[in-house]
């Protein structure tokens, strides 16, 4: 992982990133638009024990705290990493 | 070591170099990143599930209900003025009852419409204390609408928050004082109209005028920014409390997307275009700024 | 002991002062309004607080809120008053709080109100009926003790004559014995500390690991409680004559002080005559009655309504006697004033009657 490259090309920054109570969900979607970067979106198929879908994060959370203020059923933990973290993308 | 993984071999669409902001789905190519546990690259806490003022998150309330982030508002700032060993809460009667009893501040459960009066009980017995109630439309517009304008007039030095989804929401979803003309509910399934159900109360409009009410302000939580507009505004009207400014009061817009017979995810816009362009967001009146 | 002389209000108001009372509500309503007029100047010089309600319904939540912080607190009205208070009235018992309310009522035609809650549910109320002002600053302090002590309401049932008569009466402080801690009411101190303090009709313990109200187990433990206080308040009763009296006569508050003055006028006129004066209307001195109407030949109960009380006569003698209703509505122009056949000479004849019907059996059984 090269930590030490920001913006190297193929290279997803991220500055922060959170934890998904999963089962906690009950897939109102409010997070998917909430999210600026657009890094959210809910599974298709797979469901918590309860039926909902829930969301997914990709690389390139900013840990700006909109999903966690948003969510009606406190899903979200919010992190700011003390350095971006950057995520490669696989080789094409 | 970081925690992602990759994605699936076969992804529908081609590779192409991803910009920054742009919306992506995993099967784009964008790595997914595991969520399940807190990461071990070095990172700090910003914000914890629930609140710390609240014991127990779980609740009963509907997918995409508005009720429990304008609750978590209020709670972080409690917490955030360090007012949490100070404060008694007043709850009315609707949805966010559920959260009488799982909170960590003291709670006194008031009855539908009456937690202005139960307010104003503990405050003047009880000075040093920052009282507020937490009330939906109908309990504080259709059964309390004289006891939160008498607490206004009076001057009362609580802060009075009314969570405004335009519903009555714990019965099922029906009209109030404050649905809008041609919202659809229960009991007016053709539409709110004029001639059968007379206009709606803009309450926060009506209280602006009253000269004991020192800051009055509506918000709403159907987006991240409104959110944090509406925590600031909850921010002024506690400190209006603390220096000692009569009376304050916040009105939260909410979904409720059961109530408006909408899909979660529309909720957020139906804020906007019904609710909220009749109750309009803002502050109406700040007499100490 | 200074004596003085006071109008029934004010009287009530002192008595309330010197039990603790520190938060006072009401909305001015006859004949109840001096009451709030002598808090509105009692409150203030002692650190209390008196607020004028706009409302009866705001009267008894302000009262509800001071109370929940351990405040001794009390509002009040008249039945019409009071009929506009029931919902708040049955919640807050619900809630486990101390609070003395105040009947001061037209007639006794809201003693129904009164005994059978008024409010909706299964809750009680315990009721003090004075019959004259140096009995109301006496039970008005009683009222105080015991709803701290219990944690339920208390009622004191007075009326037109005693809010507007002038007495002489020497309020000092009376020690009715320990109350528990008032370690329940809310300061905002527990907040932040994992165990802030909940009051709530619909239960009393905050959850922790669960949301969510167990409203069964909350009325079972609110039923257990209240059956606990009636057994723990002892009814209280004015008793004379009934040893050997032919004819009990049952009547409470100012027309029990008429009932007494003709029962002794008969009894000097020869005639054996008794009386019982419930004090406690809840709980009904059921026992006095029933004692009362052992060896008696009728029960005569006398109250200016249609016949409320006469119901608890009636299942406290339960056939010992025949139970006569010698009572009626009896009012001025207003409603509210000076009844007309509360007069001494026509409660006598009234008794006279019974014991005239009794006569006419003479010889035979009841």
């Amino acid at each position: 992982m090269s930590r030490d490259r920001e913006g190297q090309r193929g290279g997803i920054v991220c500055r922060g990133t959170v934890v998904i109570d999963v089962e906690a969900c009950k897939g109102c979607d409010l997070c998917i638009s909430a999210c600026p970067p657009g890094v959210l979106s809910m599974t298709e198929h797979e469901v918590n024990t309860r039926g909902y879908r829930y969301p997914v994060l990709v690389a390139g959370c900013t840990g700006c705290q909109a999903c966690s203020q948003i969510c009606p059923d406190f899903v979200f933990q919010v992190y700011k990493y003390d350095t971006p973290v950057v995520v490669e993308l696989p080789a094409p | 070591m970081t925690h992602t993984q990759e994605e699936p071999d076969e992804p529908d669409e081609p590779d192409e170099p991803v910009q920054w902001g742009t919306r992506v789905r995993p099967n784009n190519g964008v790595p997914v990143v595991l969520t399940d546990r807190p990461p071990t690259e070095p990172a700090r806490l910003v914000d914890d599930f629930t609140p710390a003022l609240i014991d127990v998150g779980a609740h009963h309330l509907c997918p995409g209900c508005g009720e429990p982030v304008a609750m978590r508002s209020v709670l972080e700032v409690i917490d955030e003025l360090e007012l949490a060993q100070r404060t008694i809460a007043v709850f009315g009667i609707g949805c966010y009852t559920a959260f009488s009893n799982n909170l960590d501040v003291e709670v006194l459960q008031a009855l539908h419409g009456r937690a202005p009066s139960v307010a104003t009980g503990a405050k003047r017995a009880r000075p040093e204390t920052v009282v507020f109630t937490i009330q939906g439309d109908g309990d504080m517009v259709n059964e309390g609408l004289q006891e939160v304008i008498h607490t206004a007039a009076r001057g009362e030095n609580v802060t009075c928050i009314m969570l405004n989804n335009g519903v009555f929401g714990e019965t099922g979803g029906h009209l109030t004082s404050t649905t809008v003309l041609g919202q659809r509910t229960k009991n007016s399934l053709a539409g709110r109209t004029a001639a059968e159900h007379g206009y709606p109360i803009l309450l926060s409009n009506l209280l602006a005028q009253l000269e004991g009410a020192a800051y009055v302000a509506r918000g709403a939580v159907n987006t991240a920014g409104n959110v944090a507009r509406t925590k600031k505004m909850l921010h002024r009207a506690v400190e209006t409390q603390l220096e000692g400014r009569e009376f304050s009061f916040v009105e939260i817009l909410t979904m409720c997307p059961t109530g408006w017979f909408v899909e979660t995810q529309e909720a957020p816009d139906y804020l906007e275009s019904n609710l909220g362009a009749v109750h309009a967001s803002g502050v109406l009146k700040d007499a100490g700024s | 002991m200074t004596s003085r002389l006071l109008e029934g209000s004010e009287a009530i108001a002192e008595a309330m002062v010197v039990a603790g009372c520190r938060f006072f509500s009401g909305y001015p309503i006859t004949p109840f309004t001096e009451i709030l007029e002598q808090m509105a100047k009692k409150m203030p010089p002692v650190g209390g607080v008196c607020m004028s309600a706009e409302s009866e319904l705001e009267a008894i939540g302000m009262a509800w809120g001071a109370a929940a912080t351990g405040t001794p607190a009390a509002t009040g009205s008249t039945g019409q008053g009071l009929s506009l208070m029931q919902e708040s009235l049955a919640e807050l018992t619900m809630a486990g709080l101390p609070l003395v309310v105040f009947d001061m009522a037209r007639a006794q035609g809201d003693y129904f109100q009164a005994t059978r809650g008024g409010g909706h549910g299964d809750y009680r109320l315990i009721v003090l009926a004075p019959m004259d002002v140096p009995e109301a600053v006496h039970l008005t302090q009683l009222a105080f003790h015991l709803t701290a002590r219990w944690r339920n309401p208390v009622m004191v049932f007075g009326d037109y004559y005693i809010a507007h008569t002038f007495a002489s009466v020497s309020v000092e402080p009376i020690d009715f014995g320990p109350t528990p801690s008032r370690e329940w009411a809310l300061d905002g101190t527990s907040g932040g500390s994992g165990r802030a303090k909940l009051i709530s009709p619909l239960g009393t313990t905050k959850q922790r690991d669960d949301v969510g109200y167990d409203l069964s187990a909350h009325f079972l433990a609110r039923a257990a409680a209240t059956a606990e206080m009636i057994a723990g308040v002892p009814p209280m009763a004015d008793v004379g004559f009934t040893e050997d009296a032919d004819v009990v006569v049952v009547a409470f508050g100012t027309q029990g002080r008429y009932v007494r003055a003709a029962v002794q006028q008969l009894r000097a006129d020869g005639h054996r005559v008794g009386y019982v004066r419930p004090i406690t209307l809840f709980p009904f001195p059921s026992d006095a009655v029933a004692d009362a109407a052992d060896g008696a030949r009728a029960v005569a109960v006398y109250e200016n309504n249609q016949g409320q009380m006469v119901d608890d006569v009636r299942l406290a003698v339960l056939g010992r006697a025949p139970v006569h209703f010698i009572g009626g509505l009896s009012l001025d122009g207003s409603g509210f004033g000076i009844a007309p056949d509360l007069d001494v000479a026509t409660i006598c004849a009234r008794i006279g009657q019974v014991l005239a019907g009794l006569d006419a059996h003479a010889g035979g059984a009841r």
